[in-house]
């Protein structure tokens, strides 16, 4: 099944160590190819810890691997970086600064892509 | 290059010149004598008919650093409508009261002026400044410290160590390639930081249990002792407050004979007056001014529209906050200073604001000696810089000012002295108070005359009747020798030098400092001063 | 050649940390010591090998190489010049002097973090103060929407929750600390009190607690998801501190309203100094970002989204901000300083990039840099050139070159491009 969650994203520590060492670098692909979430939402969506779930937007659509965090009921982190801007918008509301906090995004375990929403 | 400028009326108070017809002449930016000019090499003007004054010299402005930068950044509003294209090598800018670098440069050769001094710096972001002037064109500048706050000097007050005092803020001059000690509501700012003030010159300082006398006293001594070209540089107690001429005549006793210059002079010459609006008591300040010989003081004029109002005066700027709901910068820089900003509009129709343009209109005419009285509008405190053309009219045509005085609200008006000050500046006295006497104030040998080896800065103008047109039109303005400015427009844009000083003190300080910064700083002693990094270029003018 | 060199600035974050120790043998950096594990990529994954510039991925020498630039520049009708936080202030305002030179729009990495602020403080002002007014004063911490256990390592340390200063002989101590955030956060485990937001009502949260320092009673009894019981014991204590400092980042200019929680914010802040002095700190990001607002506004009175296409500053965000620019096609061409937009923008704006030709300066690589037009390897300052940045406390900090590569600065390629164009 697929959900509409919010989504936040961020610097992480592995992130900033990431990106000295190369947006190819694997630190940099595995510091910003996660997504953290609430465990009871993870549970209910049947998204497994350390598995693939398909997160997407008007924008796009990327796959992040599931962590268990302590975030809140109805809110996802993903770490800044090149993957997770792909489901980012252009909109700035005029100022400048798009949305890269409180983007609503639809989100299932990778497989159920089809899934209903 | 040569440059003659032939028969003109010449205004040259330091050299006694009072619109003698001559010729200046001017060999690589330096005025020389008519027989080691070249003449016919030379680059000559005919000036018959014309005024010929040295550059204009501003002993008091904001036109760069931190204060400046968060007033510009704080105020698009301010920017819009006074915008400047690029052309040519000229580049573009904004800005009404807080004009942007470039556009500073370039507004004051329209003047006519040559010479500002950055009236205040906090040594912590004094880096800040250099950088800002480096991109300010067409003028030589310098930068005022601020110390009258600062932590290591009232911890030396305190101490009874006025020795220590002294090589510290040597020290701190050069660290920050400053030109004079800058005091803004000594102690004040510091119990700022505490949510309160001071308001006697006897107040304690929280912390240190020093006083605003003593803070004075130490700094004025300091300045004299080590022989710097400006004296100590002084923003009072209780600036804009009821109180602040009783406590501006008790400054200049408590200076006790030293040399001192007082800014903005007119804030801090107000008595309480009936129903909350305050009185001007120009009379006795400017008493207390005239019978105190090394005192020179600048006045602040008060210009009707838009201002910025911008110093390291914390609790003032707050008090404008709250007293006009207009939007608000504090700044509280650690160990050493702190400031605010608040944009206002003065008009005539308001009694505080006309009582505040005619305490400095009465200042003005009532201070005797021209050499101790400097035109400035604090700017852009008290208006802009642009302004001072129609300053210069306002002393120099009692018709017009008297017109002015009777837009003013009847209860700034009522009881004042003002419309029964007949005096007219002459046009060598507006030499004076814009030119001649700041360079001397500011130990400036160089500057504010047209005498053998004074700079090239030259600004001529065509006499009319109407003295603010003439003034905001220059015919010709030279930097150096070099034409900048043409019938009131920029032409050119040419490097200017930045001036500081570099006084003697016992080394034997900086070990103490390097054990001090790491407890009192958060940036490391190596780091502090401006001569690391980039670097600041500077032009050491000398003690004595 | 082994050197050692004290009292380096690592140019990560807005902390600008000045009392590194970095051991260099040559231009190989070997060791860093008390940089952070952010700080320290600075320097140990520092390539110092001189390069030579690319043109389409060729190898060219320099000259062809700013030909090419200034020919791009000089063919365009809209060119955009973006970047600058990873740059001195020398190098931004000689980015500021080739806008003016060729009608370009200038926007830094501002306008994707405190752009908002910046609106914010136009709008309402703020008051703040230096960061060791924080360490020296603070009594009570609010950080709000920010995550400095994760952005600015040492800022805890250095200046805030546990830094020793004269007022806080006993470092935290000496202070209460609350975090406001829309989830727990590294941060959030180290303050004493923890007010967990819903996303999106900040606004509404602040807006509550300026009613409160008003002594009015809101109707509800919780807001955002907080008590109301909590938010006036927050009041309470900020009323009576003896100096509070709040922190405010990206979770307030990044969420929906951005500058009205901001401008928020400071007028709550600006409210208690009635009561209590009381100021606020933006947790600017990359090493001198500040310096870019700071020179933006020196030379043009505006702190970012400047466009010179008229030949004067004009200031518009949601117009002249890059991600607009790029997003609605209006940006012909590009000069990026020191900053990926390729990979910290929306995808949709970054392909623009893909679209236009590009200049790229860099000192490493980069997204955008890897499909640039022209690419000049740059010197970094900071490791191999030496400059001015500006804390986030907009103290001017000075950095260090620590080894001598010979690699050119992007002040020296400003410079010859500018000339080129003219």
């Amino acid at each position: 099944m697929s959900e509409r969650l919010t989504m936040v994203t961020g610097r992480t520590r592995k992130q900033a160590i990431g990106m000295h060492k190369g947006k190819d670098s694997p630190e940099y692909r595995e510091a910003t190819g996660l997504v953290e979430m609430n465990p009871e939402d993870m549970a209910r969506l049947n998204i497994e810890d350390g598995g693939q779930v398909l997160i997407r937007t008007a924008e796009g659509e990327v796959e992040l691997t599931a962590h268990a965090g302590s975030l809140p009921a109805g809110l996802v982190f993903v770490p800044m970086g090149t993957l997770v801007n792909r489901l980012i918008g252009t909109e700035t509301m005029g100022t400048g600064m798009p949305s890269f906090k409180g983007q609503t995004v639809d989100i299932a375990p990778v497989g159920e892509r089809e899934g209903s929403s | 290059m040569i440059l003659g400028i032939l028969g003109g009326r010449i205004y040259d108070p330091r050299n006694g010149k009072d619109g003698e017809v001559g010729d200046i002449w001017v060999k690589d930016g330096r005025v020389v004598a008519p027989e080691d000019a070249d003449r016919e090499a030379a680059q000559t003007v005919d000036a018959a008919g014309l005024v010929v004054m040295p550059g204009g010299v501003d002993i008091h402005a904001h036109i760069v650093g931190s204060e400046v930068n968060s007033g510009r950044k704080l105020r698009p509003e301010d920017h819009r409508g006074h915008e400047r294209a690029r052309s040519g090598n000229l580049r573009a800018g904004a800005g009404g009261t807080v004009p942007s670098t470039y556009l500073t440069g370039y507004l004051y050769s329209e003047l006519g002026y040559t010479t500002v001094m950055q009236a205040s710096a906090a040594p912590l972001v004094v880096r800040h400044t250099h950088e800002e002037l480096e991109d300010v064109p067409n003028l030589d500048k310098g930068a005022f410290i601020v110390m009258g706050n600062n932590h290591f000097v009232m911890q030396c007050i305190a101490d009874k160590q006025p020795e220590k005092a002294r090589d510290y803020v040597a020290w701190l001059l050069r660290a920050s390639r400053g030109y004079a000690i800058k005091i803004v509501n000594p102690g004040g700012v510091e119990n700022w930081k505490w949510g309160k003030n001071v308001a006697e010159l006897d107040d304690g300082v929280i912390g240190y249990g020093v006083t605003p006398r003593q803070i004075v006293q130490t700094l004025a001594s300091i300045a004299d002792g080590l022989g710097l070209p400006h004296a100590v540089h002084i923003h009072g107690i209780n600036l804009g407050r009821h109180t602040s001429a009783r406590t501006t005549v008790e400054m200049i006793a408590a200076l006790d004979g030293h040399r001192a210059h007082l800014c903005h002079l007119q804030f801090l010459s107000y008595g309480a007056g009936r129903g909350h609006v305050h009185r001007s008591e120009a009379t006795a300040v400017a008493a207390a001014v005239n019978a105190s010989a090394g005192l020179t003081v600048d006045i602040g004029q008060v210009i009707f529209g838009d201002a910025t109002t911008m110093t390291c005066d914390g609790p003032l700027q707050y008090g404008l906050h709250r007293t006009t709901g207009h939007k608000w910068i504090n700044d509280d820089v650690e160990g050493e200073s702190g400031g605010g900003i608040v944009p206002i509009t003065y008009k005539p129709s308001n009694p505080i604001n006309g009582t505040m343009w005619l305490t400095g209109m009465e200042l003005f005419l009532l201070i005797d000696d021209p050499w101790r009285v400097f035109l400035s509008t604090d700017h852009p405190n008290a208006g802009p810089f642009t302004s001072y053309p129609q300053v210069i009219r306002l002393l120099m045509d009692r018709d017009y000012r008297r017109e002015m005085f009777d837009s003013l609200h009847p209860r700034a008006r009522r009881g004042a002295l003002l419309p029964e000050l007949d005096r007219e500046y002459s046009l060598g006295e507006i030499a004076v108070i814009s030119r001649a006497g700041p360079a001397r104030a500011l130990g400036l040998e160089h500057k504010g005359h047209l005498g053998v080896g004074a700079d090239g800065d030259i600004a001529v103008y065509e006499e009319c009747a109407d003295k603010e047109a003439m003034f905001a039109h220059p015919r010709y303005v030279y930097k150096g020798g070099e034409l900048v400015a043409r019938d009131g427009a920029v032409v050119a844009d040419v490097t200017g030098r930045t001036f500081s000083v570099a006084p003697e003190y016992d080394m034997g300080i900086e070990a103490e400092l390097r054990e001090y910064f790491k407890k009192a700083y958060t940036v490391s002693f190596d780091n502090y001063s401006v001569l690391a990094g980039h670097g600041a270029a500077t032009e050491i003018v000398a003690c004595g | 050649m082994s050197t050692v060199v004290e009292h380096v600035t690592c140019t990560f974050c807005g902390c600008l940390c000045d009392d590194l120790t970095v051991e260099a043998e040559g231009t190989e950096i070997r060791k860093v010591r008390l940089a952070c594990s952010s700080g320290q990529g600075i320097f140990m994954d520092y390539d110092p090998r001189p390069r030579q510039p690319l043109v389409d991925g060729r190898e060219v020498e320099w000259e062809e190489a700013v030909a090419e630039a200034a020919a791009i520049l000089s063919a365009s009708d809209s060119p955009l010049i973006y970047g600058l936080s990873s740059s001195a202030s020398e190098a931004q305002r000689k980015a500021v002097a080739l806008a003016d030179r060729i009608g370009a729009v200038i926007d830094s990495t501002s306008s994707v973090c405190h752009g908002p602020t910046g609106l914010a403080m136009q709008a309402v002002g703020e008051p703040t103060c230096t960061l060791g007014e924080v360490r020296d004063r603070a009594d009570l911490l609010v950080f709000w929407g920010c995550n400095p256990d994760a952005s600015h390592l040492r800022h805890f340390p250095r200046f805030s929750l546990t830094a020793k200063g004269a007022l806080t002989p006993n470092g935290r101590a000496d202070r209460t600390v609350y975090v406001v955030d829309v989830r727990p956060t590294g941060s959030s485990k180290k303050a004493d009190h923890f007010l967990q937001v819903d996303i999106g009502t900040d606004f509404e949260v602040l807006t509550t607690l300026r009613l409160l320092v008003k002594g009015l009673e809101p109707s509800v009894d919780i807001v955002g998801g907080v008590p109301v019981t909590e938010l006036k014991e927050l009041v309470e204590r900020m009323k009576s501190c003896r100096y509070g400092v709040a922190f405010m980042g990206m979770g307030l200019t990044m969420a929906s309203a951005r500058q009205l929680n901001v401008a928020e914010l400071f007028t709550l802040v600006a409210e208690l100094n009635e009561f209590a002095k009381f100021s606020v700190i933006p947790m600017r990001g990359h090493g001198n970002v500040t310096g870019a607002d700071q020179v933006l506004s020196w030379t043009t009175g505006y702190p970012f989204a400047v466009s010179f296409a008229r030949g004067y500053p004009q200031f518009s965000p949601g117009e002249f901000s890059a991600v607009d620019m790029l997003a609605r096609r209006a940006a012909d061409a590009a000069v990026i300083i020191a900053s990926d937009p390729g990979a910290h923008f929306p995808a949709a704006a970054a392909a623009h990039l893909e679209r236009i030709p590009t200049i790229v300066l860099d000192h490493g690589p980069s997204v955008v840099a890897s499909h640039a037009h022209v690419l000049f390897p740059t010197a970094a300052y900071g490791v191999d050139a030496a400059g001015t940045a500006y804390r986030m406390d907009n103290v001017p900090i000075p950095l260090k070159s620590v080894i001598s590569t010979g690699r050119v600065t992007d002040e020296e390629i400003l410079d010859r491009i500018i000339e080129a164009v003219a």
